[in-house]
């Protein structure tokens, strides 16, 4: 519609170059631009969560960024979290947790709660559920999901702890 | 070859135990496949014009201009829909007397409700085609619409469908005999009137099709996010004129199904028949704003209750009467009367009382339809016989949790009929009951509510029994003429490697099914689990089933497993016995080995077996041929449903100055039968508890009096978020259930069943002090406001 314009987005360590229209959303963008679809789209409208990436260390709702927001930035995926092992111990005890069902909300839920996590590694069971309201889940009921957050925080002070002279 | 194996003797069973899903890998790592995620050469998109009106004539459609745009493959009215797919009703024959007008895949002539699909527009991207969508115009004349369930059917109501006379669907009674005489002789009668919101599934993954016709060999393929891939291959082969042999149905990933995907859309099949008329592949994926305005909506219900009892606290009789409005057609093909009918044979269910009647009306509005969501009536039975329970309680002075153990069948009185006749096979009501005492505190949160209460803090406990259908027979859809199957198939192979590999007709929606089928398998067999793999949503590769509905998933479809898996063992071990020459009641299979049980030693791999009957055939005896592929189907044919039972109880917290309700505590004792794996079945349990809540608390479709949905949004419409959800604590009693080997009952949606009972007797336990009682769900704190200050009302 509109003319396109250029853009440069480093995603998972790659740098892409592409001419992309100025409407078009970051998660638009993974999902049809470069086939990464391990970020889903629950609302386009910035509720739910699903869409959730990294972008500059930061987590963002893909759905309400435009792609050209992006431009020059570093963005991070489910796809580039786990290639890197970054996120392996959240995705291990989600798994070991069943703190996930359909599995659509799930990248979402993984990138928030390992930021609150480098963020607070302290963060109680009340703190894990306020900060991962924005991320809605149908299917568990939130229990787990906080059990499996809790579980990694405690790992990881104690991992740190261990890592210490 | 043979190798000692100490602890091939003591095996311990996979079923039973607390095993993660192997198949949620690939989900945690972004690997998963849903319909969205699937590309297909020539692929188009489809976007459709829908009605902004709830109910309006089509004068004109006018697409030139929208022909002209970037990218527009073909706009498309449901005119030219109606000539490749034919009209289909929601009716069922074993509902009697039920009736609802032929539907079509796009609206001819006239909408009957905002969000009824009027214009397809196809083009290269959802994108270009949503734009080309801006540019069509449509003339409408603005018809009136039918929106209070109360009143559509009085005579000065316009009729929807004039061919009909009225706006009534269906009305059934159930009447056991002797209910106005036991209410005349009673000593004390309750009575109150509970509503019901409507509310939705919201699965987080709209609903996904992407349908792929190949005009070439005049055969179907669908990959779609559904729960019943058979139902769905059989009702496109009838509608669009294609053998149903030519059709195939592939669920993979599901995000998120609830019911609201175990329907047939009328988009689905207007999308399919783009496909058709296309001879390309078309994907239609729903976006949120349009989920909530054609997903089926739930739970329209106004329910007038009568209790009837003795001075002592026995029940003699229930009087119930159910209305609900379900929008302009009965959902296809399961009906919109369902939900209805369970509600008034399930009223009362849990308790010992002679005499019941109850009535139903479902009446026609323009709204979006209604039909079956997690619980399907459930929830609002519990609720109003949970309801009223408590009200006699407050009535006669008494604990309610003693009124209820006072009515309770005995747990040594099944089989038996219900008051309602509905026929149950064993139930723990008094063994749950026992259990939740146990887990719960009861005389420490009362010591805490009174204490509490004196500094103006306003705690309660809500207490709900519940029973749930499952593992249903023939009597739910079969035997209505709803071509969809009750039976569940299953078959196992032993692959040349030696890994056995089990399909079944139910699917994956993340419940675990393909993870307990898996351990039945292991078990069954004797192989480790790794050793197994499942497959499942592939019409073309898994025996004809229901799929995913009803609860029936594990009981059902893992009967089959367990049948078939038991057969490919007993195969094996005849196939061994043969080629090692020795007795076959010598020989076991354990750790994936034939062990000889008489040695104590491992005899040879399956894989070896595996290999011998694939590529060495010559080594094998004459005329003796091994059967490595086994398949069993399972049809529960000893009663109509399994029911199950549960308690639940919830804790609250009542804000009287902001009428905020916070879920403190919930507590779930929950038989559903044998066990299969408690870390899946306490996360079903939860998932469902959370999806009561949310219809307690928050959940509603909102109407303006045009019928213009006001909330149809993720941000308007309110979905439990974590930090409004409490805790929930889950204990199991288990009652397997005699109709199967495996015992398995369902479990997945009893936890919305009994939460909203819970959380609203909590609530009006709460508010005691004040005399007032909530009844109309969502209880919201507007509404939680307006009782305790009723001057500020309106």
């Amino acid at each position: 519609m509109t003319d396109r314009i250029l853009v440069n987005i480093t995603v998972n360590g790659m740098v892409y170059e592409r001419w992309i229209e100025p409407r078009l959303h970051l998660g638009d963008f993974l999902r049809e631009e470069l086939g990464l679809k391990g970020t889903h789209l629950g609302c386009e409208h910035g509720v739910c969560g699903a869409c959730t990436v990294v972008v500059d260390d930061e987590i963002v709702r893909s759905c309400l960024t435009l792609a050209v927001q992006a431009d020059g930035a570093m963005v991070e995926t489910i796809e580039g979290k786990s290639e890197s092992g970054a996120i392996r111990d959240l995705q291990d005890a989600f798994l070991e947790r069943n703190a996930l069902q359909c599995g659509f909300c799930t990248a979402g839920l993984l990138l928030t709660a390992d930021a609150l996590l480098q963020a607070e590694p302290e963060a109680d069971r009340a703190r894990i559920r306020e900060h991962i309201s924005g991320n809605y889940c149908r299917c568990t009921g939130y229990h787990a999901v906080v059990d499996a957050i809790e579980t990694v925080g405690e790992r990881r002070r104690a991992g740190a702890r261990g890592a210490q002279p | 070859m043979n190798s000692i194996t100490p602890r091939a003797a003591t095996v311990e069973k996979i079923v039973g135990r607390a095993v993660p899903r192997p198949n949620a890998r690939r989900l945690v790592e972004g690997r998963g496949t849903y319909v969205d995620d699937v590309e297909l050469p020539r692929m188009v998109h489809v976007a459709y014009l829908r009605s902004p009106h709830a109910h309006a004539r089509i004068l004109r459609i006018d697409a030139a201009a929208a022909l002209d745009m970037p990218g527009v493959v073909a706009i498309v009215d449901g005119r030219q829909l109606a000539e490749i797919c034919a009209p289909f009703v929601g009716a069922l024959s074993h509902l009697a007397g039920m009736r609802s007008p032929p539907q079509h895949a796009m609206a001819v002539d006239r909408a009957c409700w905002q969000g009824e699909a009027v214009v397809a527009v196809v083009a290269q991207t959802r994108a270009q085609a949503e734009d080309a969508m801006q540019a069509v115009e449509v003339t409408w004349e603005v018809l009136p619409a039918v929106t209070r369930m109360d009143t559509a059917l009085d005579p000065g109501t316009p009729v929807i469908h004039p061919e009909l006379g009225d706006n009534l669907c269906f009305h059934r009674e159930v009447d056991s005999g002797g209910v106005d005489d036991a209410f005349a002789a009673a000593d004390v009668v309750v009575e109150e009137t509970y509503d019901f919101g409507r509310h939705t599934g919201v699965t987080l993954e709209p609903r996904s099709i992407l349908a792929d016709y190949n005009p070439a060999e005049r055969r179907l393929t669908v990959h779609h996010s559904h729960q019943a891939p058979h139902m769905m291959g059989d009702l496109y082969a009838r509608l669009m004129g294609i053998l149903e042999a030519d059709v195939r149905v592939l669920c993979k990933d599901v995000g998120g199904s609830f019911g609201i995907k175990v329907h047939a859309y009328a988009d689905d099949f207007a999308t399919v028949a783009l496909s058709v008329l296309l001879g390309r592949p078309v994907k239609f994926v729903a976006d949120r704003l349009e989920s909530f305005v054609t997903d089926i909506h739930a739970r329209e219900h106004r329910v007038k209750a009568r209790l009837a009892l003795t001075r002592d606290g026995r029940f003699l009789a229930f009087d119930i009467a159910d209305l609900t409005g379900i929008g302009p057609y009965s959902m296809y093909p399961r009906t919109s009367a369902v939900e209805g009918n369970q509600v008034i044979n399930l009223c009362g269910g849990p308790y010992d009382h002679p005499h019941y009647r109850a009535t139903l009306d479902v009446v026609f509005q323009n709204k979006v339809q209604t039909s079956q969501y997690r619980g399907v009536g459930h929830p609002i039975a519990c609720a109003v016989t949970e309801g009223i329970v408590d009200l006699a309680a407050a009535t006669l002075g008494m604990d309610p949790l003693e009124l209820r153990r006072r009515n309770l069948m005995a747990d040594d009185s099944f089989p038996r009929k219900g008051a309602s006749g509905i026929l149950l096979e064993s139930l723990s009501h008094q063994r749950c009951l026992a259990r939740l005492e146990e887990m719960v505190d009861f005389p420490a949160l009362r010591r805490e509510q009174a204490e509490l209460r004196a500094k103006g803090i306003h705690r309660g406990i809500g207490i709900a029994v519940l029973i749930e259908l499952t593992n249903p027979g023939a009597a739910f859809y079969g035997t209505g003429g709803a071509r969809i199957a009750s039976q569940d198939g299953a078959t196992v192979r032993l692959d040349p490697t030696g890994i056995v590999h089990c399909a079944s007709g139910v699917g994956e929606q993340g419940q675990g099914t393909e993870t307990i089928f898996a351990q039945i398998v292991a078990d069954e067999v004797g192989v480790p689990m790794d050793r197994v793999r499942v497959l499942t949503g592939d019409t073309a590769a898994t025996p004809y089933g229901g799929g995913t509905w009803a609860s029936r998933g594990a009981g059902i479809g893992g009967e089959a497993v367990l049948q078939a898996s038991r057969q490919l063992r007993a195969n094996l071990l005849e196939f061994a016995a043969v080629h090692l020459g020795l007795p076959v009641e010598r020989l076991r299979i354990a750790g994936g080995s034939v062990i000889d049980t008489a040695e104590g030693v491992a005899l040879m791999d399956l894989a070896e077996l595996g290999s011998l009957a694939h590529f060495r055939p010559d080594l094998l005896p004459a005329g003796f041929q091994p059967e490595l592929v086994v398949t069993r189907h399972y049809a529960q044919r000893d009663y109509p449903f399994i029911f199950t039972n549960g308690i639940q109880v919830s804790h609250v917290e009542v804000d009287v100055e902001t009428g905020v309700v916070t879920l403190l505590k919930h507590w779930v004792v929950e038989d559903c039968g044998r066990v299969l794996n408690p870390l899946l079945v306490d996360e079903q349990i939860r998932g469902a508890v959370m999806q009561g809540l949310g219809g307690v608390l928050f959940e509603e479709c909102l109407y303006d009096e045009n019928g213009v949905m006001r909330n149809g949004s993720m941000a308007d419409y309110l979905v439990p978020m974590a930090g409004e959800m409490p805790d929930i604590e889950v204990a199991h009693v288990e009652t397997p259930t005699r109709s199967s080997e495996l015992g398995a009952k369902g479990a997945g949606e009893a936890g919305t069943a009994g939460a909203p009972a819970a959380v609203m007797n909590a609530i009006n336990d709460a508010l005691r002090p004040f005399a007032v009682r909530l009844t109309a769900q969502p209880i919201t704190p507007e509404k939680i406001l307006h009782a305790l200050h009723p001057h500020l009302a309106g």
